[in-house]
């Protein structure tokens, strides 16, 4: 784009698009808190900025008046002093004391931030490249949560959603007044799990296992974002967290529930080849897409195709070993037999068989990936 | 004063051709070396930064896709680093340390030589990096493990890179310690040496400290992807977070690395556009070592959300708040030197008053990442990358167009074009601040820094973010058409082109013989390198 188009557009921009357009002004400070953690950070930063701010101008005053004042071209003489043991010394016992002062009310924000005992409830939040699943403890269920704005609002052209690149398909839901423990790791590489509104942010890491908790205020939907450069989608995997009061949790709860028993995959089910293809088209564009991309072309170079590829056409063993177990030569292809059920191996494997170019008219039914989890032990 | 000493020599020679640059043992045309390569290096990593900004000035994917955008912001950050602020630093201490201590050369002419030759190939394997199977490395300059060891082959090279570049930038600071331990000439005292000659010992400590860390850490990166190591893979009995802990151990530092010389530039060119001597010179000289010290003790400030223990985020906290202190004495001593001063604003000057109001707002934003339990809304965020470019351009890189202003008459034997620098320095000061200032609202804001795209509430400051850098990328033209035009066509420079300038250098001729000081000079010399009385000291 050539600077003066880029000049142009922008200041054309940024009059047609004020602030009335998109319904959103550019916030200018933190923003507004949902948890007491947000809002001890919120005043702690107020404080900080009133702190250095005040400093900055003070120098900046005295610098200016020095440099309006004591110039040559006004005729002004140097003073050739050079040293003042007084005011070295107040002017390293003030900063520090000015430290202290700010040392004591963000030790107890931080001793506050890291009491997570005595929760109401607890979530594992595991980061996945580039997703994240919400599991709940206390009642043994799970999901995840993939993010829902489509490709192709990416493109230029295209137009986008209020939310654009800050909405789930699933969103984590959580009573509001209740002390949430949160539980974080990660299956392949380093994410952070950050909602700005509930004042969290917290490394999700392989192997191991950090805490963090939260209680929301009110009822609402927060949005943030991963916020640890965790490879090419990084950008691409927000956080949805919907607060329900206590009552509208508790039927949320029974009723997903009741949904999980009812959709609940039969291992032992046979399936066709058409019902296979189809379910396995979703477990391709929720999990495998990033990567190999829907035209199954991969990125040269980065993913490799699966069109044509001697895998997705040869043997079936080997190609579901290297989808259960993942690739020890590119630690990027994962071991799915960790992250999906038997049917939606089955299923993916059966539509990547079978899509693009690739015809081999095969089908994996789940029982064939049963075995090999049973024989992985 | 070159009284004979011409004579002495058997041949006073200066090579010429190609091999005066192929084979240069004189710390003149190797520090000449290191600025072009320095600055060829910026303005890579700036049409690199071009890039990243074009892609950010509307939200969706315009140019690049994802995993390409990864690769430009983590090479923009490596060739800044390593390509240009820190080689450029190397270069005028090679260029002006002899001068101003009164030493004949570096202590290790070959060796000079060589960490600079070791510089073109280490950059060309990062540049090639771009064109080989899977792309350049792509987890961010700090290249975080377990990221990097997803990578392609990429990653290889840019670890071969960092080993070159590491023991280039360790031969170089090898080179500046001997040379000011052991080269000053007679009467100059370390507690009267010049500010620059004390952040360049001081600095040159700190990269032969922690280089070799840095090398240690991208190794085990190396043997994690190739040779069966699990340093940083849980399921192997490593520790994802260890790699950060050695990374930041250099890197921390390495932020020092890029900011102590700076201290020392603004510390000549103060007192030279003042016309009064530095104030507080020793309590600089302490400061500026308990930043050095100090600079080892708080790395993992850095990792306040991996989850470590209140009690170490408390220690690391507090550690990294006393920085201030030293910091703060710094600019109030040199806004005590400016006080009641005899003022002239020349290029130089201003650059360094730019410095000083700058890297304060910095230090300031720095203070409020301190605070860990507020870095929890900052880390990971815009407000890190206006904090960090506040300090590191305009610190790092508004200090070296102040000294490149301010020796230039010396090194050349020409003036620069007075209004096209003043002119350069407006424009950097407006744009420089168009472009970071923003950043701190999109961090508070919430935007993640590292993501090629972002959503619809960050626009506004999005954009303008992008015109400020490209004008501010458009204004360094400004400068290299100066350099280039008064190369050539510049006023001959008096030995004494500032008035208030006193130290060692400006006693030279000008432009500064090839072969200075031949024969130590004889100096009585006060606080920061002030020459009080000289004898001899031969040039050819």
């Amino acid at each position: 784009m050539s600077c003066p188009r880029l000049c142009g557009s922008s200041a054309a921009w940024l009059i047609l698009n004020s602030t009335a357009v998109h319904g959103q002004s550019a916030a200018l400070n933190l923003q507004a808190p949902a948890t007491s953690l947000a809002r001890m950070e919120y005043d702690l930063h107020t404080m900080l900025l009133l702190v250095t701010g005040a400093i900055f101008l003070l120098v900046l005053a005295v610098m200016l008046y020095a440099i309006v004042r004591h110039r040559k071209s006004v005729g002004h003489e140097a003073k050739p002093f050079h040293e003042n043991t007084t005011v070295e010394i107040i002017w390293t016992v003030l900063p520090l004391l000015i430290l202290l002062a700010i040392a004591w009310p963000a030790t107890r924000a931080v001793l506050n931030q890291k009491s997570t005992h005595g929760e109401d409830m607890t979530i594992r939040i595991t980061g996945y490249q580039w997703k994240w699943r919400y599991d709940y403890l206390d009642d043994n269920f799970g999901f995840v949560s993939h993010l829902a704005t489509p490709r192709a609002a990416m493109a230029a052209t295209a137009v986008r959603p209020e939310h654009y690149l800050l909405e789930v398909d699933e969103p984590l839901v959580l009573p509001t007044g209740r002390k949430v423990r949160l539980l974080l790791t990660a299956n392949d590489v380093i994410h952070s799990w950050w909602v700005p509104q509930l004042g969290i942010k917290q490394d999700a890491i392989p192997g191991f296992l950090r805490d963090a908790w939260f209680m929301v205020d009110k009822p609402g939907i927060y949005r943030g974002q991963c916020s640890e450069l965790c490879g090419k989608d990084h950008g691409f995997m927000p956080i949805v967290v919907d607060a329900r009061s206590p009552e509208d949790y508790a039927r949320w709860r029974t009723a997903r529930l009741q949904q999980l028993a009812a959709s609940a995959d039969d291992p032992s089910k046979v399936w066709s080849l058409a019902a296979l293809r189809e379910r396995g088209e979703k477990v391709y564009g929720q999990n495998c897409l990033p990567c190999h991309q829907a035209s199954g072309k991969g990125i040269p170079g980065n993913f490799p195709a699966l069109d044509g590829s001697p895998i997705v056409n040869g043997d079936k063993a080997a190609h579901i070993r290297i989808v259960f177990h993942g690739s020890q030569r590119n630690p990027a292809m994962q071991a799915w037999g960790k992250q999906l059920s038997d049917t939606e191996i089955a299923a993916v494997i059966t539509y990547e068989r079978n899509a693009w170019g690739n015809n081999t008219g095969q089908l994996v039914q789940p029982a064939e990936i049963r075995a090999v989890r049973g024989g992985s032990g | 004063m070159a009284s004979g000493a011409a004579d002495k020599l058997p041949t006073a020679h200066k090579p010429h051709g190609l091999g005066r640059w192929l084979f240069a043992t004189n710390h003149k045309d190797i520090g000449s070396l290191y600025l072009w390569f320095a600055f060829s290096m910026f303005l890579v990593g700036g049409v690199l930064a071009l890039c990243i900004r074009a892609e950010l000035f509307s939200p969706g994917l315009q140019f690049f896709q994802p995993e390409l955008f990864n690769q430009l912001t983590t090479l923009h950050g490596l060739i800044m680093v390593f390509g240009a602020i820190m080689p450029a630093f190397t270069g005028l201490a090679n260029w002006m340390l002899p001068l101003m201590i009164g030493a004949p050369d570096m202590a290790f002419a070959r060796m000079n030589n060589w960490s600079f030759w070791l510089l073109p190939p280490a950059m060309s394997l990062l540049l090639l990096s771009f064109i080989v199977p899977g792309g350049a490395a792509a987890a961010g300059w700090t290249l975080y493990a377990p990221l990097s060891v997803q990578l392609g082959m990429g990653m290889d090279l840019t670890i071969f890179a960092i080993h070159i570049l590491g023991v280039s930038s360790i031969m170089g600071a090898i080179n500046i310690v001997v040379t000011i331990i052991n080269l000053r000439a007679p009467g100059m005292r370390m507690m009267n040496m010049p500010m620059f000659a004390w952040a360049s010992l001081i600095t040159a400590y700190l990269i032969i400290a922690v280089m070799p860390v840095l090398a240690g850490a991208v190794t085990m990166v190396l043997t994690d992807r190739h040779f069966g190591t699990h340093f940083f893979n849980a399921a192997g009995g490593g520790d994802p977070i260890l790699y950060q802990h050695v990374f930041w151990f250099f890197g921390h530092p390495e932020v020092y690395i890029m900011a102590l010389p700076a201290f020392g530039i603004v510390s000549q060119v103060i007192p030279t556009f003042a016309r009064k001597p530095l104030f507080g010179y020793s309590s600089m000289v302490y400061a500026t070592s308990s930043i050095g010290v100090l600079s080892f003790m708080v790395w993992a400030h850095h990792m306040f959300v991996t989850g470590m223990p209140a009690t170490a985020q408390l220690f690391f906290m507090y550690a990294t708040m006393l920085i201030a202190v030293p910091t703060g004495v710094k600019v109030f001593n040199w806004i005590a030197t400016m006080w009641q001063g005899s003022m002239s604003f020349e290029t130089p000057m201003l650059f360094a008053i730019g410095f000083i109001l700058l890297f304060t707002i910095g230090g300031l934003s720095g203070v409020t990442l301190s605070v860990a339990a507020v870095d929890v809304q900052l880390h990971g965020s815009y407000y890190v990358v206006a904090h960090f470019h506040y300090v590191l351009v305009a610190g790092a890189l508004f200090s070296l167009f102040s000294a490149v202003y301010y020796w230039f008459p010396k090194m050349t034997g020409r003036m620069y074009v007075e209004r096209l620098g003043q002119l350069h320095f407006w424009w950097s000061l407006l744009w420089f601040n168009v472009t970071f200032f923003p950043m701190h609202f999109l961090g508070l804001a919430g935007m993640p820094r590292r993501i090629p795209d972002y959503a619809l509430q960050f626009t506004d400051f999005n954009r303008i973010a992008s015109i400020g850098a490209f004008m501010f990328g458009l204004g360094q033209l400004i400068f290299l058409i100066n350099i280039l035009y008064s190369l050539r066509h510049g006023k001959t420079a008096p030995q004494q082109p500032w008035e208030g300038a006193n130290t060692l250098e400006w006693r030279l001729p000008t432009p500064a013989p090839y072969h200075s000081f031949s024969q130590p000079p004889q100096l009585e010399t006060a606080e920061n390198g002030v020459v009080l009385s000289m004898r001899d000291g031969g040039q050819v």
